[in-house]
């Protein structure tokens, strides 16, 4: 089946080009022609995208899934259609599940779910570490022959330094991609907000912004050693982004993230204790938000993600020390980051750039492009419909997003994996 | 009448109308407290349970005090004891306690919020009686009933808060209260006890103790907590007393007629010295003890009466 888009206002990060257009995709599913206009072919589906963005469908790096061991907060199937439904086409989960993905038994299993319920694609991440512990590494080459695309012990920090070098070494040797959690543990230990005037009022243990930059330093000092390939999951702070933009600048291969939601809200939103704004890292000053999202326009920090962590209402219902941190948000990563569209802080592009292009690159894919000859991992949608967002309406199991009742822009109107329509909107 | 809230879960919501409200409604109290019969009937036929989800002697004997000469129905709950140990989350003992239709809820809690969070699911009036690091408005109150009675006035002095101010509610609550009202606020203490960023709250910040108390009009001493000794925050007990320990020769640099605080239980030996915390020329925590009665009745008459106002319908404040 052939898929003529028409009317469309076209977004590819990878030429920078935004501007209406056509795009035209072949019975492989994947992009025939970009043009101007071009000449509906003989029985083709003809899509009038009504002028609205059709965009490289977004690429979400560090989703949880809450399978195995959790299934009532999340599964395959309701993370799946909500991934759909926010535009993104491509998940890459995480390993941070109960028990954690370490072996490649538990690896096949989830790729079997995933691929049975799922409409999008689903790419696993495996754990660095076994049972994320941080004394032994996992099977990393098993893992990958298995479908692992990166490793990871998610918001743990391997502490053990000899550890972490020889698995970096190991897995430099593998070419595979290791992310990291850039924190020093020590100091933010029992930390559930950041130091500074707000933690103080609420009387809540806090943790120092710079807790973030040993971390990357440390890191950094690591891929001096070993040459590995070196993700920062999230960067969210201003002080860590010097000792990236100087790890770039020689030549490591080390790339960077930030999640959507330390990039549109700061820690005054915890307000009265809302627990719904519990994320790890905490929540930072207006200072640091600023300079992260100036960053993401540089390209300093290259993606964004979702940090997607679906929590059960009783894990929230707690005191803010004791409430669990995360926010779902598969659904609100497009709408949200349409935010800073909207205030003038990044162009589409940007946007799509750091969302699709970025983290596909960073992974090997050919997705993240609207180019002849890539997938046809389409996102199509209004960036200015307004709708007041109500947390019953998310179609993920757990409804912990801490933009419940708010004002939000942008709305996907579908969303196409490889040619096909996964999410239409009613 | 102004005072219009429904809970008392901080200071940071009252208006200095509020408090002067509830102190002048404490006077009243502590000239009943020191009648031979000291009893009233303003709380009677009201439920008061005090959940304290950590140890408390004091408070929890002076909120019971207080319940009692007003004449509510006082029922003490040790939660250290009781369901929490069985799993149960905060907000199910909350539902259950609010199945029994208490009117007061006088609550404890070691985390910050905790209180917050517990108002937000019960319908009768809650009062913090401390929660975390975060207030404890009681004892502000109680603090602000002592000098405003030494002092004959609550506005314009100089005030040292001496010690842990970094864990301290009874600091933070203070502050805001004592800020509040109009008075310049002054916090000692070695930098890991008191960081810096304390300066964003309009204080001045001192680490050196004897810079700190000259002149000042109200020495206020926090607890040291013995857990902060393995916590790293100073290295040991007999190097914190000999510079932040409150002795006579420090507390000759305060005004001649400077008052002596404590919120209890001392450390004596540790933060302050022995003989200065029985001086009864400087030293008004016995005084405290007694305002605390006092305040906890002004402020449990006040959060009744909206109470009663509100009914049948409750009304968000």
């Amino acid at each position: 089946m052939t898929t003529l888009f028409t009317n469309a206002r076209l977004i590819d990060p990878e030429t920078g080009h935004d501007a209406p257009g056509c795009l035209l995709v072949d019975d492989a599913g994947r992009i025939a022609a970009r043009e101007g206009t071009i000449p509906a072919p003989e029985g083709a589906t003809l899509v009038d995208c009504g002028g609205h963005c059709l965009a490289p469908g977004i690429v979400d790096l560090g989703v949880k899934v809450c399978e195995p061991g959790e299934r009532h907060k999340e599964s395959y199937r309701s993370a799946g259609l909500a991934a759909a439904a926010g535009g993104i086409t491509t998940m890459i989960t995480r390993p941070d599940t109960t028990p954690a993905i370490d072996s490649p038994e538990t690896l096949e299993f989830v790729t079997r779910r995933a691929n049975e319920a799922a409409p999008v694609h689903v790419l696993p991440m495996a754990a660095l570490t076994k049972g994320r512990e941080g004394r032994e590494m996992t099977e990393i080459g098993f893992l990958m022959d298995a479908g692992a695309v990166a490793f990871t012990d998610c918001d743990r920090v391997v502490t053990d330094t000899r550890v972490l070098s020889r698995a970096l070494t190991y897995a430099a040797a593998l070419g595979a991609l290791v992310l990291s959690h850039p924190q020093e543990p020590g100091l933010s230990r029992g930390a559930a907000a950041t130091s500074g005037k707000f933690a103080t009022l609420r009387g809540l243990p806090a943790v120092s912004p710079m807790a973030e930059r040993m971390g990357l330093d440390r890191d950094i000092a690591l891929i001096e050693m070993t040459s590995a390939a070196y993700h920062a999951d999230q960067i969210t702070t201003a002080r860590a982004l010097p000792a990236l933009e100087r790890a770039k600048a020689n030549g490591f291969d080390v790339t960077a993230g930030t999640s959507i939601h330390h990039l549109t809200l700061n820690e005054m939103d915890v307000s009265d204790y809302r627990t719904f704004f519990k994320v790890k890292p905490p929540l930072r000053a207006e200072d640091d938000r600023t300079a992260v999202v100036e960053a993401v326009r540089t390209g300093l920090i290259d993606v964004i993600s979702s940090m997607h962590t679906p929590q059960d209402e009783e894990s929230k219902r707690l005191p803010f020390e004791e409430a669990a941190a995360g926010a779902v948000a598969l659904e609100t990563l497009l709408p949200a980051a349409l935010r800073l569209y909207h205030a003038g802080h990044l162009t589409l592009v940007e946007l799509f750039r750091a969302m699709s292009l970025n983290p596909a690159r960073r992974l090997g894919l050919e997705a993240g492009r609207l180019a002849p000859g890539a997938p046809a991992d389409l996102v199509l949608f209004d960036p200015d419909a307004p709708f007041i967002l109500d947390r019953w309406t998310l179609l993920s199991k757990s409804k912990n997003t801490p933009f419940d009742g708010q004002r939000m822009q942008g709305k996907v109107i579908a969303t196409y994996v490889s040619g096909a329509p996964v999410y239409q909107r009613s | 009448m102004t005072f219009r809230h429904k809970h008392l879960l901080g200071i940071e919501h009252l208006a200095p109308g509020d408090i002067t409200e509830i102190l002048d409604l404490a006077e009243q109290y502590v000239d009943l407290n020191r009648r031979p019969h000291k009893h009233s009937d303003t709380l009677a036929g009201l439920t008061q349970i005090n959940m304290f989800f950590e140890n408390s002697t004091r408070t929890q004997a002076s909120f019971e005090l207080a319940g009692k000469r007003l004449g509510a129905d006082v029922m003490n709950m040790a939660m250290q004891a009781s369901s929490i140990k069985k799993g149960e989350t905060l907000i199910d003992t909350a539902m259950t306690l609010n199945a029994m239709h208490p009117d007061l809820l006088v609550v404890r809690h070691p985390h910050s919020g905790a209180v917050d969070l517990l108002a937000q699911k019960v319908n009768c009036a809650v009062l913090n009686a401390g929660d975390g690091r975060h207030e404890h408005p009681t004892q502000a109150l109680l603090d602000a009933l002592t000098i405003r009675r030494s002092k004959g006035r609550l506005h314009r002095l100089s005030i040292a808060i001496c010690g842990d101010v970094a864990h301290s509610r009874v600091a933070r609550s203070n502050l805001m209260l004592l800020g509040k009202m109009e008075n310049r606020v002054r916090l000692i203490g070695p930098p890991t006890l008191v960081p810096a960023q304390f300066a964003e709250f309009g204080v001045e910040v001192f680490d050196d103790m004897r810079e700190g108390l000259e002149g000042v009009d109200v020495v206020m001493m926090l607890r040291l907590q013995r857990e902060r000794m393995d916590g790293g925050f100073i290295p040991s007990e007999r190097e914190y007393y000999h510079r932040y320990g409150l002795d006579a020769e420090k507390l000759a640099l305060a005004k001649p007629d400077a008052i002596v605080m404590h919120p209890g239980p001392m450390n004596r030996g540790v933060e302050i010295d022995g003989e200065i915390a029985d001086d009864i020329n400087r030293s008004v925590i016995q005084e405290q003890v007694e305002m605390g009665v006092a305040v906890r009745m002004a402020a449990m008459e006040l959060l009744a009466r909206n109470l009663r106002a509100a009914q049948p319908e409750s009304v968000e404040v």
